[in-house]
């Protein structure tokens, strides 16, 4: 039983980590109908970010400021950094492209991502480096339930996400840009026609999902240590993965998505089989789409003509 | 359908007729004419391809040649050229070109370069299948060709036999039938699930099959598939008792398969399915509503393209004698969509000249005085190109060379250190521009700050016009000689990949239907 919900802790942490990169994907897919293959570069960006401020602040033994300020220092260069990054993503690899032929940006998204993953291989080497978090931050305090222990990093991963996914639902259902991004995922043209500005309201959705991802990246470094180039490429996959099973273009359905595969991969890894569990994620994918292809919380599209 | 009004003999006449007076009409450059530009282009009377009336076939599909701009000057001829010669003198004459490099080539190493050329041509043209033709997004493709390696490695080894001895030795000619057939038939069963999905979601679930495939061959059964060391000591390819053992020999049969895949994709793009596979690519709603079987199309692009990636695969397992998982991961997925977007998706031609240039440039990266050469020449050639007239042009180059001796003489005259470094380009050129670029004597950080640089002024240049992107080229030039000095050509493979990533981009973005392609237009 104790193992049970420690796996469950395990597996929401990694959820609400793949919730948050989800949110990147269903934004942009909204209001784009473009699946982002860079995103999950973005969210490994800002892991490395992240690591670097770490750096900055004197290394994981000799931290100059207050580990609570250094985090926050962390989250907010690596949000900015992304987010700049995702604008200029859009801005020079896919505005160009926005009434080329479907498969046109999707080519893109791949080559950015490619070429995003390896320039930072170029830059830092292919070995891993460490956030050892384990330096700073006590991995031994935080909420003990039943011999189950939950630990500040993940208490902070939580509360994190569900700030940010409730900033986001009301950014999106009650702000004039929140309007303006509905406005452009239902009808472009139209939108444009009434007077919104299409460009910015699209860069600003690659603003906000990027500045996510790349928080996700710093949370995701604290909890799990280690980081690569291309830690990005799985998390990006399985966090469309889990968009698409919320319901893609929803953001309540990111979260539900991202819970539902991190949990299954938790429960996958530690009842299952080590070797195989990306593959049981790819077998939710695949029966979500064949059930339900617009997810739980999507809704029907209907073709225009 | 309907084509019959007038003798063939009249319909051709009026065919020559209005190619003339079109040619001399059009004289302002205008971009290749769509296809599908009905409304605007002037309809030529009835004309046909000059070959007479095709039966079956619909006469808007009949007077397409018509209606293509070709262009004028020396291209245009060229090109009309190009159309009047049928298909077959074409590949003949590439299979010429073939043998007779493969005649020339005597060293071993540029063999081998000829045959992963090939390797990545035939990789290239399946994938045209799916991608360029029927437009349906395969990044799962990487699992075909190594299902085709995998299949070849488990019938030609001991793999199958008990305790390392004995297995299956079957010679090539079967082992090539079994594996395009079973792997055609998984291609089927994935294109069953592809068709539920759209776009995108296609995309995605294919990209999880290449995964798949890679985790299935590392963990399942490591007796017979080997892990992740894979499976080694595989005969060469031998059909009634002849063995290929040279790589001269592989270059033959790649290149002989190569010509023989060309030939058949080329009647299959012609037939009436390779229309279907393009009507539904433009617009699967129409093409359904035309009552196009849209799904039966798409399975069969999935199957087809599958069949003729898994013969890249046997002629790469052969060659190589083993297989590991190492050798199918999404980074070559990525590599085969760079052969095809270069040289154009859709055209068998183009798949062609994409895989080998990008074997090729790979092959010359890891060589410093090749590189060199590849990279002044590339940018040589993009400012010859880019730049006009020849005054701008003759200003540009003398500017870049000035600012960078100007430059490595002011940062010399202030520190000596930052210039002890030696350029990473061999050779002549390496030589040439040691006095001219700043190199120093350790320049990892260095070199990543100024790749940083470079991709910032490369973003600089794109939004500018005019005199000031003229002058912003020259200090992006030598940043760009000068990171590549430093930095690039010492990576050849994080290059490679990284150029790679560049090929999709650009090209995406500058001449979206490659070298050879033609140009597409979305339907509204």
């Amino acid at each position: 039983m104790q193992e049970f919900i420690q796996t469950l802790v395990n597996g929401l942490t990694t959820g609400a980590l793949y919730a948050l990169i989800a949110l990147g994907y269903t934004m942009v897919y909204g209001i784009l109908k473009l699946l982002n293959f860079a995103h999950g570069d973005v969210y490994m960006i800002g892991a490395w970010i992240g690591y670097f401020v770490m750096l900055a602040f004197g290394g994981p033994t000799d931290i100059s400021v207050p580990v609570v300020v250094m985090i926050l220092v962390m989250m907010v260069v690596a949000a900015l950094g992304c987010g700049i990054l995702g604008v200029a993503i859009e801005r020079f690899a896919y505005r160009p492209l926005r009434d080329a032929p479907r498969i046109a940006p999707l080519i893109t998204a791949l080559g950015v991502s490619f070429v995003l993953e390896n320039t930072v291989l170029l830059f830092f080497g292919g070995f891993t480096r460490s956030y050892q978090s384990e330096d700073y931050i006590n991995f031994s305090s935080g909420i003990h339930i039943a011999g189950v222990t939950i630990n500040p990093v993940e208490l902070m991963i939580f509360g994190g996400t569900a700030l940010m996914m409730a900033g986001l639902q009301l950014l999106v259902k009650r702000t004039a840009l929140g309007r303006s991004m509905r406005a452009v995922a239902s009808d472009r043209e139209a939108a444009e026609m009434l007077g919104i500005n299409v460009d910015r309201t699209i860069a600003m959705t690659f603003l906000i999902g990027s500045a996510v991802a790349g928080v996700a990246g710093v949370m995701s470094g604290l909890a799990f240590d280690q980081i690569t180039n291309t830690i990005g490429f799985l998390a990006g996959l399985k966090a469309f993965t889990a968009a698409v099973v919320g319901g893609i273009g929803s953001i309540p359905g990111a979260m539900i998505g991202g819970l539902i595969i991190g949990v299954c991969e938790a429960f996958s890894l530690s009842y299952i089989s080590i070797q195989y569990s990306d593959l049981i994620v790819f077998g939710i994918l695949i029966i979500t789409m064949l059930v339900r292809p617009t997810g739980i919380l999507g809704q029907r599209a209907l073709q225009k003509v | 359908m309907s084509t019959e009004s007038g003798t063939p003999d009249d319909r051709q006449a009026a065919g020559e007729a209005a190619t003339e007076s079109r040619t001399s009409a059009d004289d302002g450059e205008q971009p290749a004419a769509p296809d599908t530009g009905a409304g605007e282009q002037p309809r030529a009377p009835e004309a046909g391809s000059g070959r007479g009336a095709r039966i079956g076939v619909d006469s808007w599909v009949a007077q397409s040649d018509s209606r293509l701009d070709l262009g004028t000057g020396w291209g245009g001829s060229l090109r009309r050229f190009d159309r009047r010669i049928g298909w077959w003198p074409k590949l003949a004459l590439g299979a010429a070109v073939g043998v007779l490099a493969g005649v020339v080539i005597t060293n071993i190493g540029v063999q081998q370069v000829a045959f992963n050329a090939m390797v990545y041509a035939i990789l290239a043209l399946g994938l045209n299948i799916s991608v360029g033709w029927a437009g349906l997004l395969d990044l799962g493709y990487v699992a075909f060709y190594g299902m085709g390696a995998y299949g070849y490695a488990l019938l030609s080894s001991t793999a199958l036999g008990a305790n390392s001895t004995g297995g299956l030795h079957l010679s090539a000619a079967l082992i090539i039938l079994i594996v395009t057939i079973g792997v055609g038939i998984v291609g089927l069963l994935i294109g069953l699930v592809a068709l539920r999905l759209e776009g995108d979601y296609l995309a995605i679930v294919t990209l999880f099959v290449g995964l798949a495939f890679v985790e299935i061959v590392t963990n399942f059964d490591s007796t017979v598939l080997g892990g992740v060391n894979g499976i080694f000591g595989l005969d060469p390819l031998h059909v009634l008792g002849h063995q290929v053992t040279t790589t001269k020999g592989y270059y033959y049969v790649a290149l002989g398969l190569v010509v023989v895949i060309a030939a058949i994709l080329h009647l299959l793009d012609t037939s009436r399915t390779g229309r279907a596979w393009r009507a539904l690519r433009d617009d699967t709603l129409a093409a359904r509503a035309m009552t196009i079987p849209v799904n039966k199309l798409k399975v069969m692009a999935f199957a087809f393209g599958a069949m003729v990636g898994s013969v890249a695969g046997v002629l790469f397992a052969a060659d190589q004698a083993s297989v590991s998982p190492s050798d199918f991961t999404a980074a070559v997925v990525i590599l085969i969509y760079a052969c095809l977007v270069l040289g154009g998706a859709g055209s068998i031609a183009g798949a062609i000249l994409g895989g080998v240039l990008i074997t090729v440039v790979e092959q010359m990266l890891t060589s410093p005085t090749d590189a060199a050469y590849l990279f002044y020449g590339l940018i040589l050639a993009a400012l010859v190109v880019k730049i006009r007239p020849w005054r701008y042009l003759a200003a540009e180059l003398a500017g870049i060379v000035l600012f960078g001796l100007a430059a490595h003489a002011i940062v010399s005259s202030i520190s000596a250190s930052a210039v002890a470094g030696q350029p990473g380009s061999g050779g002549r050129i390496g030589s040439l521009v040691s006095g001219w670029v700043i190199v120093p004597a350790n320049a990892g950080t260095y070199g990543n700050a100024l790749f940083a640089v470079l991709i910032v002024l490369l973003l600089v240049i794109i939004r500018l016009h005019g005199i000031w992107r003229l002058v912003v080229i020259v200090p992006t030039v030598y940043v760009a000689a000068c990171c590549w000095e430093s930095r690039l050509v010492v990576n050849p493979a994080v290059t490679t990949q990284i150029m790679i990533g560049a090929v999709l981009i650009v090209t995406m973005a500058a001449r979206p239907q490659g070298l050879l392609g033609t140009r597409r237009v979305e339907v509204v």
